[in-house]
Formats: C-alpha cells, sequence, structure tokens
C-alpha cells in the first residue's frame, strides 16, 4: 500500500486498504472507450479501519474480547489487526495465528456468546499483494442478538489458516467450500476435500485468475463470447 | 428386437410401424430425473391441475431400466454429466429425451465452467424445451410433439434406411454460424 | 460324472481344474456341470467378519430431494454412517454474478434456491440497499409488497415441502394436494409478477413493477380457498397413525446439536428455541406485522412438520395484514439513479411497455434516454466495503454477503445458504437408524439443492 505499489495516492496520506486501481471510467478494457475518461486512474480503497469509541455495543463487544483475549494471555493489539466499520456492521480483522483462540473466545464468554457461525466464505482481492485471499467468518450471538465479521488475510503462496471445526463444526462444510474455491487449506479440518466441484477438478474457481469459462454462443453469422470476454462498459 | 425388425418394406411393416408408434406412445414412462427449477415444473405437470395422468405418464419411474423417456430437467452441472449419461444408458431401447428449460438445451443464462452447455453434449436429444422455466402447458406441448415423433417412427428396413439418409444430411449440414438468412 | 478331476480349457488355452463347473466334451461342443450345496468346500471363507457395505443413494433417486448423493454404510437396515455428497448441481452462480450488473445478479440470485426465489431476490436486493445506504428510502409499498410475496412463497416452498416429504414417505395424496394449492400461490405470483417461478421481481430499490389493478382483490379472494385447502392438506397428516409412526422420534436433533451445526429454520425451532429473524432483527417492516413465532420441543420430524404447517397459517396471517397495510403509493425508490426506469403495463398489443415512459425517453427528452441508456446498460455504482444481511426464508437463516469494489458490478457475492448448512445434519440425524429414516430425516431438513450447491 505505498507510493510504489499504487502511483494514484498522494504523498502523505495515511495507508489505505487499496485493493486494486482502477483504469477508466466505464469499464471498457479494450481500448474501446471514447469518452475521453479512458485515462482516468483511481484506486478502489476499502472502508478504513475504525478508531475508538466505535459507538453503540460495538464498544462493549470490543472491550470484552479485549478482556478476554488479555485474560488468554494475548494483547488484543497482536491478534486483531485492525476493526473496520462499515454500514453498521463490525469487522474484525484476526491474524491467522490466534484465530482459534479468537472464535473460541467469541463462543464462550458470557458476554459474547456468539454461538451461531453461520460460515467462512472467501474473496480474492489479488491487488493486494501480501494478503490476496480472506476468509470472512460471520457470527450470531442469539443471546445478545448481535452480528460481527471475523476476516483473516493470508497470502497467496501460504494460504492456510486455522480450522475452527474444533469450535464451530458448522464450518465443515463450509470451510471445504472455500478450499475448493479459492484454494485456502484450512489446517486441522478432518476431511479438506473439494465439495462442489468434481473431486479431480483442476484448479480453484472463484478466483479471480480463474475464467469463467463459457463458449461463445453461435448465431447465424456470428458469435458472442462469454461473458468475461464480450467487450462491455460497465 | 424382434419379429418386427426382419419385417422387409412395405404395406405391413408400415402398419406395424403405426400399431408400434400408437402403443409406445400411448404409456410412455417418464424417469425420475429432475435437476433444477424444471423439475419443481415438471412435478407441478404431474400436480393434479396440469395432470400428466391424462397421457398416461403419471408414473415417473425411479428406476431407469422401466423407464422409456428421459426428461433433463433443470441444470447439468459437470459433476452431473456422467450421471447423467449413465442414466441414460440404463434406460433400455426405445429411449427419448426431452431436454427441459434452457439450461438442459444449451446451457440457459448460466454460460460458465460448471454447467455441461446443452445436455446433447452429452445424450441425444429428441424435443429440445426452452423455457426458464418451461410453464406445465409447454411441457405438455413438448410431449404431445414428442408423442408425433414417436407415432411415426420407422420400424427395422425403413428405419434403416432414414437413418442412413439422417446421416448424411448431417454430414454435410452447416453449422449455426455458417447458416445465412433472417432470425428463424 | 464325477467332478473330481474334471478339467475345463478357459479362454486362454490352457486347462484348470474347476470343482463346480465339471465339464466334458460332447458333439456339440462343451458342457458343463455347475453343482451347487458345496458352499462347505468354499475354501478360505473368513468367519465372522462384516463386509462393510456401502450403500450410494443418489445422485438421481426419488426420494432424496434432489440431485443429493447420500453415502450410507449400512449394517443389515441400521445405518451406521452417513455421508452426503453435494456439488451435483453447482451452476457457479456466485462467479457468474461478478460480471454482470448488479441489478442483472438478480436473476440468477432468484434461481439459487429454486423454491424460495422472493427470498433469495429480497436478500440480495436488502445487502445492496444497505450498501448504498437507501433502506429507508424504499417507498413503503414496497417493502409491503415485499413482505407479501416473500409470505406467500413461505407458503408455498412449505406446501412443496410437504408434499415431497409426504411423496419420498409413500403419502402420494399429499402430494398431489400440495401442489393443488400451491397452484393458488403460484397464480397469483403469475398475476402480479408475470411468471410462476424465478420472476426477478424484488429489484434495488423496491419492486419491479405494482400490483395489477384487480391484483389486491384476487390476493384476497384467494386467502379464504387457500386457507380450507391447507387446513385439508393438514387433516390428512397431522394425527394420521401412519405419518406419525414414520415420523415421531424419528431424525431427532436437539438444541445443542442443532447450535453446534449452525441449524437454523423449522429444524432449530423444532428444539425449542423460537429463533426468528422476522423477529429478532426484523426487515421490510416485519416489526408492524402480527405473527407467531411457532416452535414444538420434540425435535423430531413430526415437530417439524407441525411447525411448516402452523407457520404456514401464520403465513396467511401476515399476508392479510400486509393487504390491509397497502396504501397507494411508488413502488420504487425515488432516486432516479438507482431506481429502475420503468413501471411496466400490459399495452394495447398485448406486450409489455410503459407508454409514458416511452414517449418521455423518446419523444421529449434525450437526456431521459441517454439516463435510461445508462442506467440500465451500465447500472448503478455500490460504493466499496461489505454488507451482511440475514433473512429468515423456510428453510433457515438465508445470509447475502456482498463484497463492492465501487463498481457496477459486485466484486464478490457469496450466499449463505440455509439448506447447505442444514444438510451437514443428515449424519447426526441419522447415524444408528433405518435406512427409511433418513429419508423422513433429509424430508424434515428440506434441503433445496439448488441453494446447496448455488
Amino acid at each position: 500500500m505505498t507510493d510504489a505499489h499504487h502511483p494514484a495516492v498522494p504523498q502523505g496520506v495515511e495507508e489505505l486498504d487499496i485493493i486494486g486501481v482502477r483504469h477508466g471510467a466505464f469499464g471498457a478494457a479494450d481500448g474501446g472507450d471514447t469518452s475521453g475518461f479512458g485515462g482516468l486512474v483511481d484506486p478502489i480503497v476499502m472502508p478504513a479501519p475504525a478508531i475508538r469509541p466505535f459507538g453503540g455495543w460495538f464498544d462493549e463487544v470490543s472491550d470484552e474480547l479485549e478482556l478476554a483475549l488479555q485474560a488468554g494471555g494475548l494483547p488484543a493489539t497482536e491478534a486483531i489487526e485492525k476493526v473496520v466499520i462499515y454500514k453498521d456492521e463490525i469487522t474484525y480483522h484476526v491474524r491467522r495465528e490466534h484465530l482459534l483462540a479468537f472464535v473460541t473466545m467469541l463462543r464462550d464468554e458470557p458476554g459474547l456468546r456468539f454461538e451461531m457461525c453461520l460460515g467462512v466464505n472467501g474473496v480474492h482481492y489479488p491487488g493486494e499483494t501480501g494478503r490476496e485471499l480472506h476468509a470472512v467468518y460471520h457470527f450470531l450471538s442469539i443471546t445478545h442478538n448481535r452480528r460481527v465479521r471475523v476476516e483473516v488475510s493470508v497470502a497467496d503462496g501460504d494460504a492456510v489458516i486455522p480450522s475452527i471445526v474444533a469450535v464451530y463444526p458448522t464450518c465443515d462444510w463450509h470451510e471445504r467450500e472455500t478450499w475448493d474455491f479459492f484454494g485456502i487449506v484450512f489446517d486441522g479440518h478432518p476431511a479438506l476435500t473439494r465439495i462442489m466441484m468434481p473431486d479431480d477438478w483442476p484448479g480453484h474457481p472463484q478466483r479471480k485468475d480463474y475464467p469463467l469459462g463459457g463458449i461463445p454462443v453461435e448465431f447465424k453469422g456470428g458469435t458472442i463470447p462469454p461473458a468475461d470476454q464480450r467487450r462491455s462498459y460497465n | 428386437m424382434g419379429l418386427e425388425e426382419s419385417l422387409p418394406s412395405g404395406v405391413l411393416l408400415t402398419t406395424v410401424e403405426k400399431f408400434a408408434g400408437y402403443a409406445r406412445k400411448g404409456s410412455l414412462w417418464p424417469a425420475t430425473f429432475g435437476l433444477a427449477c424444471c423439475a419443481i415444473e415438471m412435478m407441478a405437470a404431474g400436480g393434479p391441475r396440469f395432470d400428466i395422468a391424462r397421457y398416461g405418464m403419471e408414473v415417473f419411474r425411479a428406476s431407469p431400466r422401466q423407464a422409456d423417456l428421459m426428461i433433463v430437467a433443470g441444470r447439468v452441472s459437470q459433476k452431473m454429466a456422467p450421471v447423467v449419461r449413465q442414466i441414460y444408458d440404463q434406460m433400455p431401447n426405445p429411449k427419448w429425451v426431452i431436454a427441459m428449460g434452457v439450461c438442459s438445451s444449451s446451457g440457459g443464462m448460466f454460460n460458465n465452467y460448471a454447467i455441461v452447455q446443452g445436455v446433447d453434449h452429452i445424450v441425444p436429444v429428441d424435443i429440445y424445451l426452452p423455457g426458464c422455466p418451461p410453464r406445465p402447458e409447454m411441457l405438455f406441448d413438448a410431449i404431445l410433439k414428442l408423442h408425433d415423433k414417436i407415432q411415426d417412427t420407422k420400424i427395422g428396413a425403413n428405419r434403416r434406411e432414414e437413418v442412413a439418409e439422417l446421416e448424411a444430411v448431417a454430414l454435410t449440414a452447416p453449422t449455426t454460424l455458417e447458416l445465412k438468412g433472417l432470425m428463424r | 460324472m464325477s467332478t473330481d478331476n474334471v478339467t475345463f480349457t478357459n479362454a486362454a488355452g490352457s486347462e484348470e481344474a474347476d470343482d463346480y463347473a465339471g465339464s466334458y466334451d460332447t458333439t456339440e461342443g462343451r458342457v458343463y456341470n455347475v453343482s451347487g450345496g458345496d458352499w462347505g468346500t468354499i475354501a478360505g471363507a473368513p468367519d465372522g467378519e462384516h463386509d462393510r457395505i456401502v450403500v450410494n443413494m443418489g445422485p438421481q433417486h426419488p426420494s432424496t430431494h434432489g440431485v443429493l448423493r447420500l453415502i450410507l454404510e449400512i449394517d443389515g437396515e441400521t445405518v451406521t454412517e452417513a455421508r452426503a455428497g453435494i456439488g451435483y448441481l453447482h451452476t457457479g452462480i456466485e462467479k457468474n454474478m461478478e460480471f454482470r450488473s448488479w441489478v442483472q445478479g438478480v436473476t440468477f440470485v432468484t434461481r439459487m434456491d429454486y423454491l424460495t426465489p422472493m427470498f433469495n431476490e429480497v436478500a440480495y436486493c436488502l445487502a445492496i440497499e444497505k450498501a448504498l445506504g437507501i433502506t429507508d428510502q424504499i417507498p413503503e409499498r414496497a417493502s409491503v409488497i415485499r413482505v407479501m410475496m416473500m409470505e406467500l412463497n413461505r407458503i408455498s416452498s412449505h406446501l412443496v415441502a410437504l408434499a415431497t416429504g409426504g411423496m419420498e414417505l409413500g403419502a402420494l395424496t399429499a402430494m398431489e394436494f400440495g401442489f393443488r394449492e400451491r397452484e393458488l400461490v403460484l397464480d397469483i405470483f403469475e398475476m402480479v409478477t408475470g411468471l410462476r417461478m424465478n420472476s426477478a421481481y424484488i429489484r434495488p430499490g423496491g419492486v419491479a413493477q405494482d400490483l395489477p389493478a384487480d391484483g389486491e382483490q384476487k390476493i384476497r379472494d384467494t386467502l379464504p380457498l387457500l386457507r380450507k385447502r391447507l387446513k385439508d392438506t393438514a387433516d390428512l397428516l397431522v394425527d394420521n397413525a401412519i405419518w406419525m409412526g414414520r415420523t415421531v422420534d424419528i431424525g431427532y436433533l436437539d438444541l445443542a446439536g442443532c447450535m453446534a451445526l449452525g441449524i437454523t429454520g423449522p429444524v432449530l425451532r423444532s428444539t425449542g428455541l423460537p429463533h426468528d429473524l422476522r423477529k429478532s432483527q426484523p426487515y421490510c417492516g416485519y416489526e408492524n406485522y402480527e405473527f407467531d413465532v411457532i416452535t414444538k420441543t420434540s425435535c423430531d420430524v413430526y415437530g417439524r412438520f407441525l411447525i411448516r404447517i402452523e407457520e404456514m397459517e401464520q403465513s396467511l396471517r401476515i399476508v392479510e395484514q400486509a393487504l390491509d397495510k397497502l396504501k397507494p403509493g411508488p413502488v420504487m425508490i425515488e432516486d432516479k439513479k438507482i431506481a429502475w426506469p420503468a413501471q411496466l403495463s400490459i399495452g394495447s398489443d398485448g406486450q409489455g411497455n410503459s407508454p409514458e415512459h416511452i414517449k418521455e425517453i423518446m419523444s421529449e427528452s434525450m437526456e431521459a434516454l441517454i439516463h435510461h441508456f445508462k442506467l440500465v446498460t451500465e447500472g448503478f455504482r455500490v460504493p466499496a466495503g461489505q454488507v451482511y444481511v440475514g433473512i429468515e426464508s423456510p428453510k433457515g437463516e438465508l445470509g447475502c454477503h456482498i463484497v463492492s469494489s465501487g463498481g457496477t458490478r459486485p466484486y464478490r457475492v457469496h450466499f449463505r445458504d440455509p439448506s447447505f448448512t442444514n444438510l451437514q445434519a443428515v449424519a447426526a440425524m441419522s447415524e444408528g437408524s433405518m435406512i427409511s429414516d433418513i429419508i423422513a430425516a433429509v424430508a424434515s431438513i428440506d434441503p433445496v439443492m439448488g441453494g446447496v450447491d448455488r
């Protein structure tokens, strides 16, 4: 996220969560943009980390978490990389080494009691070097009627995240699906195999570098290429 | 198949064809092959309002060995493709296939890595039924067209002739890309 | 003819001694005498060791609720291990949506859980609206229509659950009843949206078009008929000795099991926990409707079946309240940068048109034409960030997680489908029971494979 990687970010600006750079205003990648906005270079910035006080019940939950982590011998700044609050939702970016301890606390602490994990899913940000693959966990607390999100980022070549199946057995199939589609290996999962694609399928389909895989549609006298290869302006 | 296969071409054979066609179309038993949304419309076609039983087809045979018709209803994924073929192979002759819905006819709206772009990549299809999903009445239209097709099926020597003709035409047929003309 | 030291020539031409098919040559060829009753002479048969019998049910199977593959290890009739194999309907919908605009995503999303298309659409649209920050600007009429369509869809989904569940367990009349009732609901859908299923009716910002002029009355007229027919269906199976014999104490999963496996929906409510997102985290104005959350405490298939029947009754209550709440007004958000441009109606030529809108963009204002064009082809932009919205679908919590990179296309859309999570419970519910109980257990989970595999 330095200027060398993203020349669009001016000097002196604090570290932004930039996941890529948009070229051109209308998405035309094949030089067909005659609007004059084709030379636009715009960083894609995700919402910035939040600073305390967060407001509402976010502070309560964050305090509980920090206390619990402290009691477990883990300083909060080490486990939690950053906290993002966007549209009334709180996301804890957690380091993968401390994920298991973190979710155990989420489940067990009386003030937190996030009994239900709504599953894992992955997101691939190829533009965010060193943190390409994100695993996103959503938790619901039925007792306190709250939701949080936990996000773990790993680099492409080293996509290993500890499995939380021991704490939340519901993530069994979700982790298999994330492995299937993104190639994130969940360490400690009882049976990490492909679940949606055939067992011998090569590649991980939902990554951004995996093509959509369609075939051109034939009409009389012409073909229309599949959606990822079409000329498009959005 | 039987004695009728060795009948010589002629009036006797055409009468046998008519009778055999009538018998076959009268009680065409579908195999349960509902995959996705089209399967729900197929089940609705079996329901009381649309009532597929008036064609004698309400018995959706679970076992392909007892079925004549495979209505591929829904999107065929890459993982499901070998299963489709296996079920088709398990069906005894004579058998027919209706590709119900656009997903089984041509891949539908899902032009991607996961869906076979038309079940005719896997099994020979007799009737293509577009729709997303096609209404039960549209399914009946397809079934009735299939009935007509079955009624007119040739047997024995006539069939062999017909197959040779069709093959000759198909070998020289132009692809869609090379066809000229208006939309239809 | 002695069976000792007879030899036959096998295919390779060499001779072998065969104790069970002694043969001799005749003028007609080789004749084999196959004798039986010689099991005692079979050497090396292991004693008392049971082979594992692994039975594969599906993916093509009349009773497995769609293309679900159940891999069962059985010991006689008892299932010792049950695993579900899924992915036979994987369509890559989530990846497909990354190449289409936000509104085009609705047509994809609606085909995930194809029995509850309205819920898929609502979850997706609520997530987009949350990301855009326009949740308060959705017109009230649009929210009421959304609630009405969702509850009607809940009825039709539960009807299919009962119908197919009944069919799988042998109650074929339940199938016919269920689909007959469902036709009433589908008629309403067709009248309002134009299609029976998968209608892409609910769009970000509101709904695609308003109810037709006589729509309200027609829905009102259908409700008493639906109520009566639902009662008929219920009378068929509730307190039916055979049905109870097949479903009571089958597929047992208590609260701890449900929480561990992340189960939501009727399965969770059958354990006694009244968890319903319509009450705890209301959306689309659900806090203004009066309805009960149905729970049972039996944790079995029969309890879930009763819950579904009673939930349909509650849904009818909500639809009636929604009809009373309908007030004239717009059904699309006012913000013209997001609202889908045209309000369609059937024109004189039978085609769907919006004559005023067409007149404006074609004859009156070039800017309006350009605006319409850009809005429909390019679409609106959603600010960068990620959002999660969970709604209570008939199967459980349906969650939509969208990640936007600020563009006109989703960066990533993921659906937390309830059937996907609930299906993990098959093993817990059915290991130790008989094969026929698995069918009942799976039917009570009511998985829809389109949602499971997406």
